[in-house]
C-alpha cells in the first residue's frame, strides 16, 4: 500500500498526474449507496457475481466469493445475476 | 543544400531530420503524402524511427501518447474530420504532458464533403492547450517542425504543439526549400531527454483518478507552461535564425511603422495580403500587415503593440464560429479592449471550404472598410454570392 503523498500547493506537483491519484487510497466505494451483501447459506460458490461484477470487486477466497467493500460501487449487477438470490441489498447509511 | 518540395513532404523533411523516433498515423485527404514519404523513408532506413499503422486518428494520437510517456520523440499528422476524431486525445495528451508534434492539414469540415482549405478543424481545437503555429511557406513548415520539437519537449513546457498549413495551396503547392543541414539540426534538437517518463523501473500511476483537490492545480500548471511556451517558442526561433539564418516570430509585422490602416492575416492569406499592402505602399498609402503565425499561446503583448496607433484594423477570417464571428477576429478584438489605446477593428470572413482569397477579395476588404467609420458588424462576408 501507498500512502497519498502530502501536497500542500501547486509547487510540490510534477507537471502530470504522476502518482497522485493512486487506487491504494482513492477508496471509491465510499461513493456506493447501496450495498451488495452476501448470504453464504444461500450461496453455492457457482461464482457467476465474481464473473459479472464489471469493477473487478468480488475476489475468490478460500473458494468463496468474498466483496471487495473499498471498491464495490453498489451498481447490483452481482445480486440481479445470482441464481439463488444469495445476494441482498443493504442501503448505506 | 535547396530541393524542390510540397508542402506536405516539407513536414516530412522536418520529422525526419528532427529524428522522429516514433510516427503513429492515419492518412487522409490533404495529409496522405506527409505519412505516405515517412513510411518510406523508414523502410529505405533513411529515418530509424518505429512507424505505427493505426485504424484511427483517435488511436494515432493514443499511439503517439504512448510513444511519448516513455520518452520518444513523436510525430504524427492529419486533417479535418481526422483532428476532429482526435479531439479526446489531444485532451489527454495536454493532461498527460505529452510532447508531440501533429501537422495538420486545415481542410474544411464536412458535410458537404469537402476536401478543400479553412481553418475551421484546427481551430476548433483552439481549447485543448495545443501550441498552434500557422504557416505561410514550405520553408516555415519544416522549420517550424524542428523548432517545435524544440519547445514542445521542453520540460518547461511538456505540451504537444500542431504545425497548421493550408490544404492544396500549401499542402500540394511545390517551393524551393533549403534544406537544414542535419548536423546542425542535431546541434539544435539533440535527442530527447524526458525526466517524467512511464518506466518499469520505477514504476508510477500516470493520470489516475485525481479529485477536486488536485486537479485545479494541475490546470493551473498547464497555463503557466503555455505562457512560458510564448517565452521559448521566441528564443527557439533566434536560436534557430543565429544556426539556419531563418526566423519568423509569434507574428510577423509588415510595414506598420506608420501605418493607419493594418490587415491582420495568417497563413497563406497572409501572403496574398503583403503583394496587395505592397502595392498600395507604392501608390503611398499607410498600410500594413500583420501575420498572426502562433495562435496559442496567443501573442497579445505583441499583437497590441502591433495595431494599437492603426486608425483602422481588418481582421481575415478563413474560418467562422458560428453564432459569433471569425475567430482571429474575436481574439484580436478581446487582446485590445481593456487597453487605452483601441483601434476600430472589423471582421472578415473570405475563402470558406477553399474559395480563393486573391488579391482583389483582399482589395475589396480594404475597400469596404475605408467606408466604414466603426465596426458595426459582427461579421463582413467578402465573395458571398447572394
Ligand atoms: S454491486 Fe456491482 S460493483 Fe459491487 S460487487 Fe456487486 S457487481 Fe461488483
Ligand atoms: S452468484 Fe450467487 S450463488 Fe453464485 S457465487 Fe455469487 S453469491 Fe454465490
Amino acid at each position: 500500500m501507498t500512502e497519498k503523498i502530502d501536497i500542500k500547493g501547486e509547487k510540490d506537483m510534477p507537471a502530470m498526474a504522476m502518482s497522485l491519484g493512486l487506487m491504494d487510497w482513492n477508496k471509491t466505494g465510499s461513493w456506493r449507496n447501496l450495498r451488495p451483501v452476501i448470504d453464504y447459506e444461500k450461496c453455492t460458490r457457482c461464482m457467476i457475481c465474481w464473473k459479472f461484477c464489471p469493477d473487478a470487486c468480488i475476489l475468490i477466497r478460500d473458494e468463496e466469493p468474498v466483496i471487495d467493500y473499498d471498491y464495490c460501487k453498489g451498481c447490483l449487477i452481482c445480486a440481479e445475476e445470482c441464481p439463488r438470490d444469495a445476494i441482498s441489498v443493504v442501503k448505506e447509511e | 543544400m535547396k530541393k524542390v518540395v510540397m508542402g506536405n513532404h516539407a513536414l516530412s523533411y522536418g520529422a525526419m531530420l528532427a529524428r522522429a523516433q516514433v510516427i503513429a498515423a492515419y492518412p487522409i485527404t490533404p495529409q496522405t503524402e506527409v505519412v505516405g514519404f515517412l513510411s518510406e523513408l523508414c523502410a529505405d532506413k533513411l529515418l530509424d524511427a518505429k512507424f505505427i499503422k493505426v485504424e484511427s486518428e483517435h488511436s494515432a494520437m493514443a499511439a503517439s501518447i504512448g510513444a511519448s510517456a516513455v520518452g520518444a520523440r513523436t510525430f504524427t499528422a492529419t486533417s479535418a474530420q481526422g483532428l476532429a476524431l482526435m479531439h479526446e486525445m489531444l485532451h489527454w495528451a495536454v493532461g498527460a504532458r505529452t510532447p508531440v508534434v501533429l501537422g495538420n492539414i486545415n481542410r474544411a469540415m464536412g458535410p458537404p464533403w469537402t476536401i478543400w482549405t479553412d481553418q475551421n478543424d484546427s481551430l476548433s481545437q483552439r481549447d485543448t492547450g495545443l501550441i498552434q503555429y500557422y504557416c505561410e511557406s514550405n520553408q516555415e513548415v519544416l522549420d517550424t517542425v524542428i523548432q517545435a520539437f524544440k519547445v514542445s519537449e521542453n520540460e518547461r513546457v511538456l505540451l504537444p504543439a500542431m504545425i497548421v498549413l493550408d490544404a492544396f495551396v500549401l499542402s500540394h503547392t511545390s517551393e524551393v526549400v533549403d534544406m537544414p543541414d542535419q548536423e546542425l539540426v542535431d546541434k539544435y534538437l539533440p535527442r530527447r531527454k524526458a525526466t517524467y517518463r512511464v518506466d518499469p523501473k520505477d514504476p508510477h500511476s500516470f493520470g489516475n483518478l485525481t479529485g477536486p483537490d488536485r486537479y485545479y492545480e494541475l490546470r493551473y500548471k498547464i497555463e503557466r507552461s503555455m505562457r512560458e511556451a510564448e517565452g521559448l517558442i521566441k528564443e527557439a526561433d533566434e536560436e534557430f535564425d543565429k544556426l539556419f539564418g531563418r526566423k519568423y516570430g509569434l507574428i510577423e509585422t509588415h510595414q506598420i511603422e506608420d501605418a493607419e490602416t493594418i490587415l491582420v492575416a495568417s497563413a497563406t492569406v497572409a501572403g496574398t495580403a503583403r503583394t496587395v499592402v505592397d502595392e498600395l505602399r507604392a501608390k503611398g498609402e499607410k498600410i500594413g500587415l500583420v501575420r498572426v503565425r502562433v495562435f496559442r499561446p496567443f501573442p497579445f503583448q505583441e499583437i497590441r503593440k502591433a495595431i494599437e496607433n492603426a486608425h483602422r484594423v481588418m481582421v481575415i477570417d478563413r474560418n467562422i464560429s458560428f453564432g459569433h464571428s471569425g475567430i482571429f477576429y474575436q481574439e484580436v478584438k478581446a487582446a485590445m479592449y481593456n487597453q487605452p489605446r483601441r483601434p476600430p477593428i472589423f471582421g472578415y470572413i473570405a475563402g470558406l471550404g477553399g474559395r480563393d482569397v486573391t488579391p482583389e477579395t483582399i482589395a475589396e476588404i480594404i475597400e469596404d472598410a475605408g467606408k466604414r467609420d466603426r465596426s458595426e458588424e459582427d461579421i463582413i462576408w467578402i465573395g458571398l454570392k447572394p
